[in-house]
């Protein structure tokens, strides 16, 4: 009796299967990820990939991860993104969160910093200390980081269009502490173009704005050589309702217009590509996510080194921050959402991040409490110590299913970024409301999905409680804002003013020609100059962004 | 009433997410109303003088970043001001439940929280629309 072939005993089981179906249907016709990608109901070495597309962990294409060791050197670096109030009240927040086990920084600020207005601008009405800590000026930046060791901690600021009037502020009180700027690691979000797409907290117009990224990515890279000088994030444009295939090809189709806009500033690709880093969102649709990261992860290393000639592996290395997501949290049943958030950071994990951010239970209703905070942290110091799977690198690679996952979201993406290419690349296709409509169009899908209930949201669409449980939220103190104000206006009355104005308008001198404003930038934030004033003097000259919509 | 109901869309405040109000503007208008959104970054007046302008029936609030107890009453007071308070004001976004009672009272007749389906918020609205027009 011979031995049946391999594709003997695949017919044989799907002729059985095709019986069985016949009586016995399955749940639905199609099964298919977020993306819409079909899924097989069986994955066999049929569906696997030739092994130098998937490489090894460490070396190129880096499907496998970026170190060759992953989690077995090292954990992710866990790092709560957390600030409200005034800056003294998250200092006390940040130190709660390190004494808890907590190994990096992330810094929240209010709406009016990010949109550059200082506390007491009419626009701030109502928004000063709401979702992150208001900073106005180098005194607020002096108070948020009382205690903390600025060479020990790595701190990532959400912080876009004023991206380098807080990295100067960061700089000016390492500065402060005595530690040279060479030292101070971290990372700044400073990504203006999904603020376009999808967060909505841009200042300046696409041509000014990146003038300033490419400036930091210069100065940083002769001054401040460890930090992050740019997150280029996916999280957003996911959280505005993409697929995790937009996600990751809207991500890098910025990705390139930034690499682009440096090199047309003059930059050598392998002097400040090293120091670009990611941010994505981890979803619901599990073993989708896991490929996602390996997708982004192989398809920019394929960029970098093809299309940018890059020769330094560093720049070939895809290092992302992960966020779960937070669109998928409800607010009905809270608890539920500890579950999702498990599962999500599980993906994150699998997928290979370097930092995670795992979202608290009640963030569909107000900022988390200290105990949702802390159990959100737990959470992600019980996958890395109690569950095993940071015991091998890259567990899941191999997976037929993954491998295949993998590669179809690797091949989608690529074809939208030849698409954004074809438009004339990312600048172009935000300023055209492209990737805002493919998304809005997703999401609007979405959303028929779940009203249909072809989509199941638990808790909401289905299993739902007659009597929902109210939950204790954090409340914010109602004083903070008053107090923020106050202190603003008392700053601009004991600074030395001249020495401000004579700064803001050396500033504006610069910023009419060409040359790096960082360094003036910097010098502005050390006469106490604030937020405000400097995005004004900026806006001066460089104009506001209008949206088309 | 003959004409279709008319509602503006708006997004007080700082707030950048406005995924929920294009998803709800979109739902409104499948749902046969004539719907304007303000786009991002509008000033209680701002919204009040587009909605005058406009003539609109209902004007929604979106507002994810817990500035709702500080912007949606500044709606009501101004429309009052205006003596257009007859426009109906409802809201969503991230609402926690014990602010619901203080926004009633202000003037906000209903906050639709995550997971409303469109067709209720729609419901809702008709019905107040339509109370409305038989109060007068």
């Amino acid at each position: 009796m011979t031995k049946k072939s391999f594709d003997e005993l695949y017919r044989e089981w799907e002729e059985k299967t095709r019986q069985l179906l016949e009586q016995y249907p399955e749940q639905r016709e199609r099964f298919e990820t977020l993306s819409g990608i079909e899924v097989q109901r069986l994955y066999t070495p049929k569906d696997g990939t030739g092994m130098e597309e998937i490489g090894f962990p460490g070396g190129y294409p880096y499907t496998r991860g970026i170190r060759p060791t992953m989690y077995r050197s090292r954990n992710w670096t866990m790092r709560q993104y957390a600030g409200f109030g005034s800056a003294s009240e998250t200092n006390r927040r940040f130190r709660y969160l390190l004494d808890q086990g907590q190994t990096g920084l992330s810094v929240a600020f209010d709406l009016p910093t990010q949109i550059g207005y200082d506390s007491d601008d009419p626009m701030a009405a109502g928004e000063v200390g709401k979702v992150g800590v208001a900073i106005d000026s180098l005194e607020d930046m002096e108070r948020l980081l009382e205690g903390i060791p600025l060479d020990r901690v790595s701190t990532s600021m959400t912080i876009n269009a004023p991206a380098s009037v807080l990295l100067a502020m960061y700089l000016a009180v390492g500065e402060k502490q005595g530690v040279a700027s060479e030292k101070l690691t971290g990372t700044i979000q400073n990504d203006i173009l999904k603020e376009y797409i999808a967060r909505g907290t841009y200042i300046f117009p696409p041509k000014p704005s990146m003038r300033l990224i490419t400036d930091i990515f210069a100065y940083c890279a002769e001054r401040v050589p460890r930090w992050n000088t740019i997150s280029i994030s996916g999280y957003h444009i996911r959280e505005a309702g993409s697929t995790a295939v937009q996600e990751v090809a809207f991500t890098l189709a910025d990705g390139i217009a930034y690499v682009q806009a440096a090199l047309e500033a003059g930059l050598e690709v392998d002097r400040f590509a090293p120091r670009l880093s990611f941010f994505f969102n981890a979803h619901n649709h599990f073993f989708e996510e896991v490929a996602k990261f390996r997708a982004a992860r192989r398809l920019w290393a394929r960029i970098m080194k093809e299309r940018f000639g890059a020769k330094n592996p560093r720049s070939m290395q895809l290092r992302f921050h992960t966020q779960t997501g937070g669109s998928t949290l409800t607010a009905q049943q809270p608890d539920n959402n500890v579950v999702r958030v498990t599962l999500q950071a599980l993906s994150a994990v699998l997928g290979g991040t370097q930092s995670l951010h795992t979202n608290a239970r009640d963030e569909a209703l107000a900022l988390p409490t200290e105990d949702s905070a802390r159990l959100a942290l737990r959470t992600q110091q019980i996958l890395a110590h109690e569950s095993g799977v940071t015991q091998t690198v890259d567990p899941l690679g191999g997976s037929w299913f993954v491998e295949s996952l993998t590669d179809e979201i690797e091949r989608r993406a690529f074809s939208y970024i030849e698409r954004i290419d074809e438009m004339g690349g990312a600048v172009a296709a935000v300023e055209q409301g492209y990737m805002q409509r493919e998304i809005h169009r997703t999401a609007l899908e979405t959303q028929r999905k779940i009203e249909s209930g072809e989509e199941v949201v638990v808790g909401v669409n289905r299993f739902r409680l007659e009597k929902e449980p109210q939950p204790e939220l954090y409340k914010l103190d109602p004083h903070l804002a008053r107090e923020q104000v106050e202190r603003v206006q008392a700053l601009r009355g004991k600074r030395d003013g001249e020495e401000t104005a004579r700064r803001l308008a050396a500033l504006k001198r610069a910023a009419e020609g060409d040359d790096n404003l960082i360094p003036f930038i910097l010098d502005a934030v050390k006469a106490y100059a604030t937020v405000g004033e400097i995005c004004n003097t900026l806006r001066e000259v460089f104009g506001e962004y209008q949206p088309s919509v | 009433m003959n004409r279709p109901i008319r509602v503006l869309v708006a997004k007080p405040g700082l707030d950048g997410h406005d995924r929920g109000a294009l998803i709800i503007a979109q739902g409104l208008r499948d749902e046969g109303m004539e719907v304007i959104y303000t786009g991002l970054r509008q000033s209680p007046a701002q919204i009040v003088a587009t909605a005058i302008q406009e003539d609109v029936d209902v004007i929604g609030l979106s507002c994810l970043s817990g500035a709702h107890n500080e912007l949606f009453p500044e709606v009501t007071r101004l429309l009052k001001e205006e003596g257009a308070d007859d426009i109906i004001v409802v809201g969503g976004g991230v609402i926690p439940q014990s602010d619901f009672p203080f926004l009633r009272e202000q003037g906000i007749r209903k906050i639709f929280t995550p997971g409303t389906a469109t067709r209720e918020t729609a419901e809702f609205i008709r019905k107040a629309v339509k109370e409305r027009e038989g109060a007068q």
